[in-house]
């Protein structure tokens, strides 16, 4: 396997916890779909749990920020922004190889924004002296975002005091670099501030993370930069937050794309799997569920002959490429 | 592309022909503006030929609801094919434009606006 994808974190703009009473809905719903079935083992529960539920029953797409680690045979990890979900990663880290390992860590951020920066105050490899960690980025005030979060009177631990070894490296949009044993080439993305988004290639094989990012183009063909930027992707990780009635009306120049643009610019580009990311807050697991199938229509009603695999994020996801 | 349009009770029917797509949607734009544009009266959009709307289709219409807004008529769609009513569903685009079943509901409902100029 040339590159195994991990999503940390697939919510957008803010944490969304799950409440009590969406808890409780998942029992009943699991309950009332359970009546009358044999489950007196636990292997059919699993069974029934994994090939009869509805994922938004049986699981849930989460509620952490954006965070995605793209692992590869390199010895260092690679990050995609440092949202709550690098907490996860963290904590999964120590709990495979304990707190005294020492890691490098290569994060590429698509931009500053609170979401996309919030969880690095509990990483705990950020705390731990012999940790390297080197923060990739287009922007300028990469460092200042970070340290500006890491200060009083918004945390207690000043961003000076940090056992681990922590750089921030800028790069050049118009470059492409080699790191951590990846290819990687940006785009200048529409958001406000700018986003960048990140192809990242290995062994023949590509993933392209493309978050907080508002599509405008007059004419959808290979004059729009994006096009060739993803062109015959294995991988297109996408923010879908609002449908395309809100992104063109209420919520335009908000940042954001759509689910029907992600379908039509993978088709364009012949991408081969879309992975619709940055989940809206306000959408409760059934409402992520419903869109995807939607997506999965669309892409039937606007397929040409290029089929495009099209899924949805979820903490917890990993996809092998 | 081929678009229809003619006048009844106060209402421009634009009728359309076709897939209004990235290759088309220019065209259809265009002839939709310059049909909201001049007076602040309705303007119908009958869909029962167009197979399939992409999101560059709809755009189009989102343009025509903003101005036919700004110029205080109204503008709204009928007769959706199943597949287009379909598409409307995903982009939730029945918040956008006013969505009809049919002809005849539309033009009842728009002769009566204060949009729609009499005669």
């Amino acid at each position: 396997m040339a590159m195994l994808i991990r999503f940390w974190g697939t919510r957008g703009s803010l944490p969304t916890p799950l409440a009590s009473r969406a808890v409780r809905d998942k029992i009943r719903g699991a309950l009332l779909a359970a009546r009358g079935r044999k489950l007196d083992a636990p292997q059919a529960i699993d069974a029934f749990i994994e090939r009869e539920l509805p994922f938004s029953i049986g699981g849930t797409f989460g509620g952490n920020t954006s965070c995605v680690e793209i692992a590869s045979d390199g010895d260092e990890h690679v990050l995609c922004d440092l949202g709550t979900g690098v907490r996860e990663f963290g904590n999964r880290l120590i709990a495979l190889h304990g707190p005294q390992r020492k890691h490098r860590f290569n994060v590429f951020m698509s931009h500053v924004h609170w979401d996309h920066i919030m969880g690095f105050p509990f990483f705990a490899h950020a705390y731990i002296p012999g940790n390297v960690i080197r923060i990739h980025g287009c922007h300028k005030v990469l460092r200042e975002a970070f340290e500006r979060q890491h200060s009083s009177p918004s945390f207690p631990v000043d961003f000076g005091s940090l056992g681990a070894t922590i750089e921030f490296v800028e790069l050049e949009p118009e470059r492409s670099y080699e790191i951590a044993g990846l290819s990687v080439k940006m785009i200048r993305q529409q958001h406000s501030g700018d986003s960048y988004g990140y192809r990242f290639s290995h062994a023949g094989r590509s993933v392209v993370y493309s978050t907080d990012s508002e599509h405008k183009f007059d004419m959808l063909d290979e004059s729009y930069p994006f096009v060739p930027f993803i062109r015959d992707a294995d991988l297109l990780i996408f923010d879908t937050m609002y449908s395309l009635a809100e992104a063109v009306s209420v919520k335009e120049d908000w940042g954001h794309s759509s689910n029907m643009v992600a379908v039509e610019l993978a088709q364009l580009a012949r991408v081969k799997h879309l992975v619709m990311y940055h989940h809206e807050p306000i959408y409760d697991d059934v409402m992520i569920e419903t869109i995807l199938s939607e997506t999965r229509r669309y892409e039937e009603i606007s397929r040409s002959t290029h089929k495009l695999l099209v899924s949805s994020a979820y903490d917890g996801l990993e996809i092998g490429l | 592309m081929e678009i229809g349009e003619r006048r009844q009770g106060g209402v421009v029917i634009l009728s359309p022909v076709g897939r209004i797509d990235n290759d088309t949607s220019p065209a259809f734009q265009s002839k939709l503006l310059a049909t909201v544009a001049p007076g602040g009266g309705a303007v119908l959009v009958d869909l029962s030929k167009v197979e399939y709307l992409s999101s560059a289709g709809l755009r189009a219409l989102m343009m025509g609801a903003k101005q036919s807004k700004a110029s205080k008529g109204r503008l709204a769609v009928a007769e959706l094919k199943p597949v287009v009513k379909e598409i409307f569903a995903i982009s939730r685009f029945s918040y956008v434009v006013e969505v009809f079943g049919t002809l005849a509901e539309a033009l009842q409902a728009l002769s009566g606006s204060s949009g729609a100029p009499k005669g």
